[in-house]
């Protein structure tokens, strides 16, 4: 045996051309088994799944549905060598079953199970021709790897795109910024401030300031319950941002803890425009709007500016 | 990149148009200082809309220019910073200090009057002086 798998070998080598026909013809007898056997072959494979206890949230009509479909698609893959179709089912497939809470390792699972099952299906069928058995498997491996392939990655990436999305409506949700006049914005901010959070945050409320034209904002951080340097800073580095912009930033609702803390580890929030509560904070921003449009107070809150 | 210094009314305006060099930067400092005398302005604005980057040698320029047009008679305001760049100015400490930056070039024009026309109208929030079209974007 060794001998005629070597032979082969050198056959390989030196006739390409010779080869790459006989490996299609190989391909396409394979593919006629794989579709000649296709009832008997599936419900093994659906017996092995429910055996290993794979897809565990599906029905068992369920899992029959999908490994008809799976099975046609991969029959499909191996008989025209693109993978297209089959990518697309697969992304279709995660889309249903995520939900369901399908996870990666069944995915694979049952995908190396069908593998199996046809592998072991090919054995009983040339278990007298050794030496073709050997050229069938040639043909069948890579490309039945691949498809575990394609099925797997495209698994992972419905996933990973289900979890950017989710990631990304949390993010929004969680930073509104509210136009609650002409010119005057509120950042209500609730909950932990991370520095990933307090980025956006920022650059939220730039954009916003741009959109809106606002010359006032008021940052409410009554919903905060502590704050570290880092965030602090954070904070006056998004005052001095807003000014750059033409924004005057006023902070509210430092609750008295934060305000204990910042006081302790010494950050210097001098420049930072701060009232009680929101409801001050926004009167406050109103008299400011108002002063603003009075040119000669104007002059007046420049002026100490003007004179470093 | 020569910067084209515009005249409008007692206003000098200075539209950035691309990057510039540091000596282009000088070359500009140095001509609006001497237009600002020149024509005698009551005010200047630096259009920096089309700048989305911003490093410590323009920002000193941009302070300088505020504070030699001061002593020359007129103020200075920035106008048209990015969200982006002001957000990576602060990050890297140049905050401009001293010097008024409004969101865009309407803005500064209504921030020059406000403080050159002492009471007359014009303020920042006078609404009859919006463009129809919507204030100027970047």
């Amino acid at each position: 045996m060794d001998t005629k798998k070597s032979m082969s070998v050198s056959t390989r080598v030196s006739d390409p051309q010779a080869l790459s026909e006989s490996s299609a013809g190989l391909l396409r007898e394979l593919v006629a088994h794989l579709r000649q056997n296709r009832t008997q072959l599936r419900e093994e494979w659906a017996r092995r799944i429910t055996r290993a206890e794979l897809l565990t949230a599906m029905t068992e009509e369920e899992i029959f549905a999908e490994a008809t479909a799976v099975y046609d698609n991969y029959v499909e893959a191996l008989e025209t060598g693109t993978f297209e179709a089959l990518q697309a089912y697969s992304r279709r497939l995660s889309e249903r079953i995520i939900p369901r809470g399908v996870e990666t390792d069944e995915v694979v699972g049952i995908v190396l199970l069908l593998r199996d099952v046809l592998a072991r299906s090919l054995f009983t069928k040339y278990q007298d021709n050794v030496e073709k058995l050997n050229r069938i498997l040639d043909s069948y491996e890579p490309a039945a790897n691949r498809i575990a392939n394609t099925v797997a990655v495209g698994f992972v990436e419905e996933r990973e795109r289900i979890i950017r999305q989710q990631q990304e409506a949390i993010r929004e949700l969680s930073t509104p910024v509210l136009q609650v006049r002409e010119r005057l914005l509120i950042l209500p901010i609730i909950g932990v401030i991370d520095p990933q959070r307090a980025r956006q945050l920022t650059e939220q409320l730039l954009r916003a300031i741009r959109a809106n034209r606002a010359k006032v904002v008021v940052i409410d951080v009554t919903g905060v319950a502590a704050m570290d340097s880092g965030v602090a800073n954070h904070l006056v580095q998004t005052v001095e941002a807003s000014r750059l912009l033409g924004a005057t930033v006023i902070v509210t609702g430092l609750s008295p803890e934060i305000a204990q803390t910042l006081v302790t580890i010494g950050v210097d929030l001098s420049e930072m425009a701060t009232v009680g509560d929101l409801q001050g904070g926004i009167e406050e921003a109103e008299r400011l709007l108002a002063d603003r449009a009075a040119p000669t107070t104007q002059v007046r809150e420049i002026a100490p500016e003007s004179q470093r | 990149m020569e910067v084209p210094i515009l005249r409008q009314g007692q206003y000098l305006i200075a539209s950035i148009q691309s990057a510039l060099t540091d000596a282009d930067l000088s070359h500009l400092r140095e001509a609006l200082i001497a237009q600002v005398g020149r024509s005698r302005c009551r005010g200047v604005i630096v259009d920096v809309t089309a700048l989305d980057v911003m490093d410590s040698f323009a920002v000193r320029t941009l302070r300088d220019i505020a504070h030699m047009a001061r002593l020359r008679g007129a103020e200075t305001v920035i106008v048209g910073i990015q969200p982006d760049v002001a957000f990576a100015m602060v990050q890297l400490g140049l905050t401009l200090k001293g010097v008024a930056t409004v969101l865009d070039l309407e803005e500064g024009l209504a921030f020059l009057d406000g403080r050159t026309k002492g009471g007359l109208g014009g303020g920042a929030f006078d609404k009859s002086r919006r463009p129809p079209s919507g204030p100027p974007r970047g």
